[in-house]
């Protein structure tokens, strides 16, 4: 598909001036596409790496060493009580959708257009919500927890979206197998459908994982941006992202938010290539 | 078969009703259970809507009755500290407006060729590269992005421009940034979804490859084209981080291209931390009018994606 359309005769672009304008813009436009990425990408890496020095990753911060240690427990602690809370909801979600409801059920497409929403809803007034809500009319203050339950949220429709067309992609002669050996639904759901899904799941899980590492926006207002290491749940602490954040904006620590920033990048990009590579060990199973 | 194998060694230990027949009451009882449980969990999502849209309509409506309708909406003045206090968001209406627009006229154009270049033009082995870089792209955290706007396209648009570069022109150059991939991976797959057929009809009539593909294979893919730039749009309206770390932020009528601007998401979060009484409650306001944008802009969405294909429309 993609060799199609790859000639280049310049007998016909000088009778059709127009055609050669045309695959010209088309080329450049890709060429400043990859401009882009390698511009942020480049100039981030080469800005921070050389910032990057043990002492960044002492065990406390203080005002003298920003370390990013803390910040960077407080992210995995953040990531692993959101996915508790996200991804069970997400993934039964997604099995009442593909395989109790019936076609053209209306919950089903309630949940469809809500989940849509919820997609299109930005960072920041999850944000307000989650202050408004966790913070204070559940009097959680600033807070791990207050931050895991917004972020739970954001993510919710990306691990149903995944889950789900993972599970479509699961073949019904499994199903009727599983029915005919005389399994339950239930038991068809959890020994069957969603092994056999596993795969599409974690890619999608994986995905979340990124976004949440990523976020600022809604974690500000709720999580908070204390920068020791919470105690608890219900203490304030900042992610790796908000901490680079306050260095960038404090002025006297640009330095090293580039070298958080090439730790933010690496993690990002080694959770796509992991889902990535997953994803596509999916496909290579089923064909 | 091998991997339910695996997965009924694992748990034949465990779980003892998941052996017992599926017939008997207590078999149905929890089917149904389960069924019930299931089903509670499909209608999160819509609770978190409802839950989401009643906190900031109940916190942000009260507020703009308290300041006016007209007054919020079309005050020019946001002076919350001020006695006594304006609460006017005309500017940071107008604020987000030029900067989606000038994303858009940045974005927009870049990623629909790009997306066309990536459907027909790429060749096998650059595509193996290309592909995975828009992946990435838009992967990178709106922080990471805001940095590089911060230490990369401020200083150099501070040379060229004057002014101290936190502008309307760095934030919609950046925001542009933002948006290529979400514009050209939707693009790409609707213009991939266009029937073959469409072009070898344009080429057997004699069109070149590009007048086929500018023509006819374009103009059928618009409704999918749309959809993409609409969630770019809505992506660039929402994005609060890398805006406010490049847009200079201040709270008054735009000035010019060069000129600082503060949009709706950077009111929210500047002045969250240390707002009170009324002052909060119109930030939420702000949220409301926020949020309307993007509720629009989800329907339009939503409208375009679930249109059904037409049959039969060659054109």
């Amino acid at each position: 598909m993609t060799m199609t359309g790859f000639r280049f005769d310049m007998k016909t672009y000088k009778k059709h001036p127009l055609s050669f304008l045309f695959m010209l813009l088309a080329w450049l436009a890709a060429a400043l596409t990859a401009a882009v990425f390698i511009a942020v990408v480049g100039y981030v890496l080469i800005k921070g790496i050389p910032q990057l020095k043990p002492s960044l990753f002492a065990w406390n911060y203080t005002t003298d060493n920003v370390s990013m240690m803390p910040a960077i427990i407080t992210t995995i602690e953040m990531v692993g009580i959101s996915l508790l809370i996200a991804a069970p909801l997400g993934i039964c979600c997604s099995v009442y959708l593909t395989e109790y409801a019936k076609r053209g059920n209306k919950i089903v497409k309630a949940v469809r257009l809500t989940a849509e929403t919820l997609q299109g809803i930005p960072s920041i007034v999850y944000g307000l919500f989650g202050m408004l809500c966790f913070v204070t009319s559940l009097k959680w203050g600033y807070s791990l927890l207050a931050g895991c339950f917004t972020v739970s949220i954001m993510i919710l429709p990306l691990i149903m979206r995944s889950t789900e067309e993972a599970l479509k992609s699961v073949p019904d002669s499994y199903r009727e197998g599983s029915y005919g050996l005389g399994a339950g639904k239930l038991r068809t759901v959890f020994k069957i459908v969603i092994p056999s899904a596993g795969n599409g799941i974690l890619a999608g899980i994986i995905l979340a994982i990124g976004r949440i590492i990523g976020e600022t926006a809604a974690l500000m207002y709720t999580a908070g941006t204390v920068a020791q290491l919470p105690e608890n749940v219900f203490m304030s602490g900042r992610t790796l992202s908000i901490h680079m954040y306050q260095l960038s904006r404090e002025g006297l620590h640009t330095d090293d938010a580039a070298a958080t920033a090439v730790i933010l990048l690496i993690t990002v990009f080694a959770l796509n290539g992991l889902a990535e590579y997953i994803a596509k060990k999916l496909d290579k199973n089923k064909l | 078969m091998t991997t339910a194998d695996s997965i009924s060694e694992r748990k034949s230990d465990s779980s003892d009703f998941f052996h017992k027949p599926p017939s008997g009451r207590t078999q149905r009882f929890i089917e149904k259970g389960a069924e019930i449980i299931f089903l509670l969990c499909a209608l999160i999502s819509i609770a978190a809507v409802v839950i989401i849209c009643v906190y900031i309509f109940a916190g942000g409506i009260p507020a703009i009755a308290e300041i006016g309708l007209f007054d919020f909406l079309g005050g020019q003045r946001w002076k919350p500290y001020n006695e006594p206090a304006e609460y006017g968001i005309f500017p940071m209406i107008l604020g987000s407006l030029y900067v989606t627009g000038g994303a858009v006229a940045v974005g927009v154009p870049v990623g629909l060729l790009t997306a066309i270049f990536m459907a027909r033009f790429c060749p096998a082995p650059l595509y193996k590269i290309l592909k995975p870089m828009i992946n990435l792209l838009a992967g990178i955290p709106s922080i990471v992005y805001g940095l590089f706007g911060m230490i990369v396209i401020v200083p150099i648009v501070r040379t060229l421009a004057g002014g101290d570069g936190n502008c309307i022109f760095t934030a919609a150059l950046l925001l542009g940034m933002m948006i290529l991939p979400t514009i050209i991976g939707l693009s790409e797959t609707a213009i991939r979804s266009v029937p073959e057929s469409y072009y070898e009809g344009a080429v057997a009539l004699g069109a070149t490859h590009e007048r086929a593909v500018a023509t006819v294979v374009f103009p059928a893919a618009k409704s999918g084209i749309l959809a993409g730039v609409i969630l770019g749009i809505g992506r660039a309206v929402g994005e609060t981080m890398a805006v406010i770390m490049v847009a200079g932020n201040q709270a008054r009528m735009p000035k010019g291209l060069f000129a600082g601007v503060r949009t709706l998401t950077a009111n929210i979060v500047t002045e969250m931390g240390d707002a009170g009484g009324l002052h909060y409650d119109a930030l939420v306001a702000t949220a409301v009018v926020l949020f309307g944008f993007i509720l629009l802009l989800n329907l339009c969405f939503s409208v375009l994606t679930n249109k059904k294909p037409k049959e039969g429309k060659s054109k």
